[in-house]
């Protein structure tokens, strides 16, 4: 029930797009096709749940044991960037099919600030690590939700005649606050 | 290179936020007064012109292959500093900006700027890159922050300007900031045209 609770807050509630401007850079970036967005947010779920384990792990094991918290920012922007790596080269040796799907949105996985959030987020939280990555695993279906519904308004958008000063970023961000404020209407659920 | 070009090229010309779209999150997440987007703006700025200054010192030093990974280091120190200081010292502002000062490290304009300039120029000129980029950042948001708080709750800077009544308390919360953005690149959009 608790994970049930926590899933339906992330997606909905407090979705790490709308509600809390995490990963906003891919939101706006890979948004212009709906087969892109669903590679995108593949890939970011994907590496959200193995880097919020991992860093967990890290956090207690290591920094906390050592009193060595202040190295907190330093030492999990290393572990994701150097996550990112290991995921694509796995994936290419043992999963070329999937490598073809996500290979290409994994480099720009590293600064998409939703993961570091995330992880500092877990810890700041106190969550225990089941819960943690349930979280990990609910916000990342939270920004593919985003993401897709985003990407479909975005195709028809193409198609409205606009003034010139609003094409583009102007009128996508519009649209989003919209979309935003759809899932305001969320809000108080949990 | 012109030195004067280096300075006032990231405050109009290439602004990080409003024409180069650089840095979304902390803009739209900071913003929801005037105070707390300067504030994060000056943050960003300070980080911004130290890791100019190191790289480009270090620049000949780090071997091609593993430059992005020493310059992750070197911001996400400098990024610690920021988040331990104002900890200590500004524990209000601490709490109100919240995740997105820990956040400056994954901050794309502050990346883009030591790969684009810093690993390329003196050090002088990178310290001037650093703070032109980032006093452009620190307007922007400002500039964001004060008109969702003037439309939101009808102050600017704390400063009652009309009643609070009258505010459209949409534009504090989560929507107002994609809709106030949206608006203002519109504008720049629109003068940069003309």
């Amino acid at each position: 029930m608790e994970y049930l609770l926590i899933f339906i807050s992330a997606v909905f509630v407090n979705n790490i797009v709308l509600a809390q401007f995490l990963g906003i850079c891919p939101f706006l970036g890979v948004s212009k096709k709906v087969d892109t967005a669903l590679g995108m947010s593949g890939a970011v779920a994907f590496v959200l749940t193995i880097a919020t384990i991992v860093t967990y792990v890290v956090q207690r094991s290591v920094l906390d044991v050592y009193n060595l918290q202040y190295l907190q920012t330093i030492v999990f922007i290393l572990i994701i960037a150097f996550l990112v790596q290991l995921v694509e080269i796995i994936l290419k040796k043992v999963s070329p099919a999937l490598y073809q799907a996500l290979g290409v949105f994994l480099p720009l996985i590293t600064t998409n600030c939703a993961i570091l959030g995330v992880a500092i987020l877990v810890i700041q939280k106190n969550f225990s690590l089941m819960t943690g990555v349930v979280y990990a695993f609910s916000t990342a279906i939270g920004f593919g939700l985003a993401l897709v519904i985003f990407s479909g308004l975005r195709e028809q958008l193409a198609l409205v005649k606009l003034p010139k000063g609003m094409k583009g970023t102007p009128i996508a961000l519009i649209v989003a606050g919209i979309l935003a404020m759809a899932f305001m209407g969320f809000s108080g659920m949990v | 290179m012109n030195k004067l070009k280096v300075l006032t090229n990231g405050l109009i010309k290439e602004n990080p936020v409003l024409v180069l779209l650089l840095g979304m999150c902390p803009t739209l997440g900071t913003t929801s007064s005037a105070i707390n987007g300067m504030s994060m703006g000056l943050a960003t700025t300070f980080v911004l012109i130290c890791s100019n200054v190191v790289i480009s010192l270090i620049k000949n030093l780090i071997p091609d292959k593993v430059r992005i990974p020493a310059f992750i280091v070197v911001i996400a120190s400098f990024v610690t500093i920021v988040q331990m200081s104002m900890q200590a010292y500004l524990p209000e502002l601490y709490e109100s900006l919240g995740l997105f000062i820990p956040l400056i490290v994954v901050n794309c304009i502050v990346l883009g700027r030591a790969e684009a300039f810093a690993a390329k120029n003196s050090v002088g000129v990178s310290a001037l890159d650093g703070i032109s980029m980032g006093l452009g950042f620190t307007i922007a948001l400002t500039l964001l922050g004060s008109m969702r708080e003037l439309l939101g709750t009808g102050k600017l800077f704390s400063v009652a300007i009309y009643p609070s009544g009258y505010g459209m308390l949409l534009f504090v919360l989560a929507p107002g900031a994609f809709i106030a953005l949206g608006y203002l690149i519109a504008i720049v959009n629109r003068l940069r045209k003309a």
